[in-house]
């Protein structure tokens, strides 16, 4: 065989000359145009996650909870009473750094096919997003268009956006993160997966038809760097109708209600190519398709167009011949489209057909699972290889420290983007209303709760994952990422069940990247491991990098768990004149890889080691001190360390306090790290002072005036809560 | 009491107002392409994106073969509950007066705002001039939320000013929480017959203390109370 020429047409669809010569040798023959085109895609990074499937293999993945796990298109854990709650997360950065609206949408539309793919229906969204900083135009643009995006598509489908986190870092300017992930109820006997079955059953395509857009998005966005000229990669991001994905959403989920398919699958990246291939493979069968059969929104597209599409809003299902006409019909009753557009076989083989002649005959194997799998180079940088840029002055005073802290984007209330989010639709969403306080969405709330009445309990979710500390060691900050989510999840009185992940890295052919990689994966499993929560799911979005390097490392982390009643819980703002204030939990409050240590530009490599087990336990005792109303109110300490957390206390009431955090000076803390110090494992409580010394909590203060007030040895902190509920409510666009 | 609730292709809220009204009695989905309304007492119009509001909040949903049902059965004096994109339906099909808009921001916007009553929720439609029972003194505030783009009440001065003098507006947002840029603050409105009433407002989404508040269960309530 000839080796290929420099201008091939195989390396302008990204595989590399080695990739091609194995592809010719499992195919027996050069492929094709259309098989090119359909391996190009499934053999990409985003389809085959050729560097990191490797990896993930070090990812617990059972449980006795599990219903579901990772294979499918998305994971599942038992809620009791039939039920199984599925959820998954999902990124669409690249679209959403070359058009933030439609990329965001789409982000939105395709993790909620995910979740009604098998069976369940879509309760809840939360989003994980992350900008450059504020002061730049182009950060403002993305941030605007993203948060519209989602609000434009979960709105209008009718799925609540109960939660999510917002980082503003320079290093995601070019490349932002768009992460959406959603969560479903599905009664287990109604449960499809996606491997078809069934030697003449016939495959049929449901939702919009198949047009231009998107062509190449898996491998031309997904899986390159960004650079300049992406503008002209527009029309490889689809364009989201949610009008049309609600009909097929509630079409799907009626089709299976009534038993008419035999699996399902919905269509993303890569479009008809992947979601035949994965269904086949997972079946063991092979599936021809006629492309002559498929509803165009053109007439003249071309077969491997038409195979590699990425329109949205489309599933595949199998289906009994003798059920397709029910299946028509119900598809014609919610006005969405329907054809009949291939058959199962037991050959093995994708075949694509027009008019009955074959243009495209791959074994499946070659095409999903045939793709190579590479060893990453890691190696450790010497030194902090982002930026350093001080914004607030060495010799500011704590008090301007701690409103600088406050009004910081990253920490500040999201309001201004969760108030563009339908949080309430569905009446699941439980919302605090505080005494004294606004009747708002509580801002501060450490996890989203949603009542679950068909099941009896309730579950809780929380999305973390903070890039600057991950990057500053991936391995420690991922593993706080995923206590951080568990901590959440206690404040709610809630126990993790099952754990998705979106792993947004840099380049892996790269040695940090890779290192950042292969340690934050490590983070993960050891976390999982200790904490006893399987990875029920997840995605890998690599080459986030722009002209200055790579992103921040993001595992962003998804947690779902579980509570009894919802109607009990604490909020998290201070609740009654008088209470105790307490810490609880192995806080051990360190300036690295802190919020403070950002605003002053002393940023470098190092966190110290969490202790995954110190802060499993003092999880467990608020968990229960939580389920037994022990607690007037219960707040995680994260970014912005102590200070911040009983500011943002203070705030959802109008309550203020005092506080005296001597004691943890005499632990060895200098005043600053006592103030603003991060770290895993804190617990701001409040309560009476007897019940709270019972858990085990150290009492610092009491809730009282309208005053936050900190003494800390010789430094001391007095800003009213008004001017702190100022610099907290000040991020607008 | 039996409600019936109109479901459209794009409807987003139908479940939640089923079972708001499930709480006052019995209640069923309508499928929009049905002419014939059968055993109701009160219909919803509930919220959502009706057809995808392609063209215009209301403006296709208006023409459905529910809605010709919907409007004969308004006439005919029944109970007619327009929430949100139900709100918008009735103005665009003549049933209510006035039109939505915009926001002023032009964003969608969801928040809980007070609701100041004008007259008592007992005066929904044949209720006039009953009231509810605790609602004897001074004009009546009610914690709902909202949630919409276009919910930006708007109609010509000369329309308001008739509407306000034959007592028509039925909520306002409390001084200071129009979230919308409504005209004189109007959350809602009913026909001149007193029978179709629209809000903005989601009072299905407050008939539970768990989800923010139960004030919106009043307004079932009382169309229940009326019918029963």
């Amino acid at each position: 065989m000839s080796a290929p020429a420099a201008s091939s047409p195989h390396r302008e669809l990204g595989l590399t000359d080695a990739e091609f010569e194995l592809i010719c040798e499992k195919l027996g023959r050069e492929p094709n145009g259309v098989e090119l085109a359909m391996f190009s895609l499934l053999w990409s990074e985003h389809c085959a996650y050729k560097h990191s499937r490797k990896l993930l293999r070090r990812l617990p993945t059972e449980g006795e909870r599990v219903v579901m796990g990772p294979g499918e298109n998305a994971g599942a854990v038992d809620i009791g009473e039939g039920y199984a709650v599925a959820f998954k997360v999902e990124s669409h950065n690249h679209p959403s750094a070359v058009e933030p609206f439609q990329g965001a949408a789409t982000g939105v539309g395709g993790i909620l096919r995910d979740i009604f793919a098998i069976g369940a229906r879509p309760i809840a969204i939360l989003d994980s997003l992350r900008f450059g900083e504020l002061d730049s135009e182009r950060s403002r643009f993305l941030l605007d268009g993203a948060v519209r995006g989602i609000g434009h598509y979960g709105n209008s489908i009718g799925v609540p956006t109960v939660g999510g986190e917002i980082y503003f870092e320079a290093p995601y300017e070019h490349n932002c993160l768009v992460n959406a992930m959603c969560v479903g109820l599905a009664r287990q006997d109604e449960m499809v997966r996606a491997a078809a079955a069934g030697v003449g059953n016939a495959v049929v395509l449901m939702g919009a038809s198949t047009g231009r857009d998107g062509i190449g998005g898996a491998s031309v966005l997904a899986s390159a760097e960004l650079g300049d000229g992406d503008e002209a990669k527009r029309p490889t991001v689809q364009i989201g109708d949610p009008f049309e994905e609600a009909k097929v959403l509630e079409c799907c989920l009626e089709l299976l209600e009534k038993g008419l398919l035999v699996s399902l699958q919905d269509l993303g990246a890569a479009g008809l190519t992947s979601s035949a291939g994965e269904m086949a493979s997972a079946g063991g069968v092979g599936i021809d398709i006629d492309v002559a059969k498929v509803p165009l929104r053109e007439v003249d597209m071309e077969p491997f167009e038409i195979m590699v599409s990425e329109s949205q809003e489309r599933m595949l299902a199998v289906v009994e011949p003798a059920k397709v006409d029910a299946v028509l019909a119900l598809c014609e009753k919610w006005q969405t489209g329907a054809a009949e557009i291939g058959v199962v076989t037991d050959s093995g083989r994708i075949r694509v057909l027009r008019n009955g002649d074959v243009v495209g005959d791959m074994p499946v194997e070659a095409l999903v699972d045939g793709c190579p799998l590479y060893d990453l180079s890691p190696a450790e940088p010497e030194e902090w290889i982002y930026d350093n840029r001080a914004t607030l002055a060495g010799e500011a005073s704590t008090e301007e420290a701690l409103l600088a802290l406050l009004a910081s984007p990253s920490i500040a209330s999201k309001r201004w983007a969760f108030e563009q989010y339908d949080s309430l639709v569905g009446s699941r969403t439980a919302r605090r209303r505080v005494e004294g306080g606004e009747a708002a969405a509580d801002d501060a709330a450490d996890a989203a709760v949603l009542a679950i009445p068909e099941a009896g309990n309730a579950i809780a979710i929380a999305i973390d994952g903070n890039g600057r500390r991950v990057a500053c060691d991936p391995y420690a900050g991922t593993i706080e990422a995923v206590l951080e989510c568990t901590q959440n999840l206690a404040c709610a009185g809630a126990e993790p069940l099952g754990l998705t992940n979106c792993l947004n890295f840099g380049n892996p052919e790269k040695p940090t990247p890779a290192w950042q990689l292969d340690r934050a994966i490590s983070g993960l499993a050891e976390a999982c491991e200790a904490l006893g929560g399987p990875v029920v799911g997840g995605n890998v979005s690599l080459y986030n990098e722009g002209p200055e390097g790579p992103i921040y490392p993001t595992p962003v982390v998804g947690v779902v768990g579980e509570l009894p009643d919802p109607g009990v819980l604490p909020g998290g703002a201070f609740a009654r004149e008088g209470d105790a204030i307490a810490l609880l939990g192995p806080f051990k409050p360190s300036l690295a890889g802190s919020e403070l240590a950002k605003q002053r530009g002393e940023l470098r490599m190092g966190l110290p080691q969490p202790d995954i087990d110190a802060v499993a336990a003092a999880c467990a005792t608020v968990r229960g001190a939580v389920r037994a109303g022990k607690l007037a109110s219960v707040h995680d300490i994260s970014d912005g360390g102590l200070a911040c957390a009983l500011a943002e206390s203070a705030i959802g009431s109008g309550l203020g306090c005092r506080v005296d955090l001597s004691p943890l000076l005499e632990r060895g803390c200098s005043v600053e790290e006592a103030l603003f110090g991060e770290g895993s494992g804190g617990f701001v409580l409040s309560g009476q002072r007897t019940e709270l010394e019972l858990l085990g909590a150290l009492v610092l203060g009491e809730v009282g005036g309208n005053a936050v007030e900190i003494g800390a040895g010789e430094a001391s902190v007095s800003i009213a809560v008004e001017d702190a509920r100022s610099a907290w409510l000040s991020l607008s666009v | 009491m039996r409600w019936g609730v109109v479901q459209f292709p794009g409807s987003c809220d139908e479940r939640d107002a089923l079972h708001a009204c499930g709480l006052t009695g019995e209640a069923r989905l309508i499928w929009h392409e049905d002419r014939d309304l059968g055993q109701v007492d009160a219909i919803v119009v509930p919220g959502g994106f009706s057809y995808g509001d392609y063209l215009r909040a209301g403006a296709i949903a208006r023409f459905s073969p529910a809605m010709e049902a919907v409007t004969e059965f308004a006439a005919a004096g029944g109970p007619v509950l327009g929430i949100c994109n139900g709100f918008q339906v009735l103005c665009e099909a003549g049933l209510l007066p006035g039109a939505l808009l915009r926001n002023e921001e032009l964003r969608f916007i969801c928040r809980q705002v007070d609701l100041i009553v004008e007259g008592s929720v007992g005066e929904f439609g044949p209720l006039s001039g009953t009231k509810v029972a605790d609602s004897s003194e001074g004009s009546e505030t009610l914690s709902i939320p909202v949630k919409h783009g276009e919910g930006r009440y708007w109609a010509p001065d000369d329309v308001l000013d008739e509407i306000e003098a034959k007592g028509q507006v039925a909520y306002r947002y409390a001084p200071g929480q129009n979230p919308n840029g409504s005209v004189r603050d109007i959350a809602g409105v009913r026909n001149e017959a007193g029978n179709v009433l629209g809000l903005m407002p989601h009072p299905e989404h407050a008939v539970d203390a768990l989800t923010g508040s139960m004030d919106g269960l009043r307004i079932f309530e009382a169309v229940a109370g009326a019918r029963a």
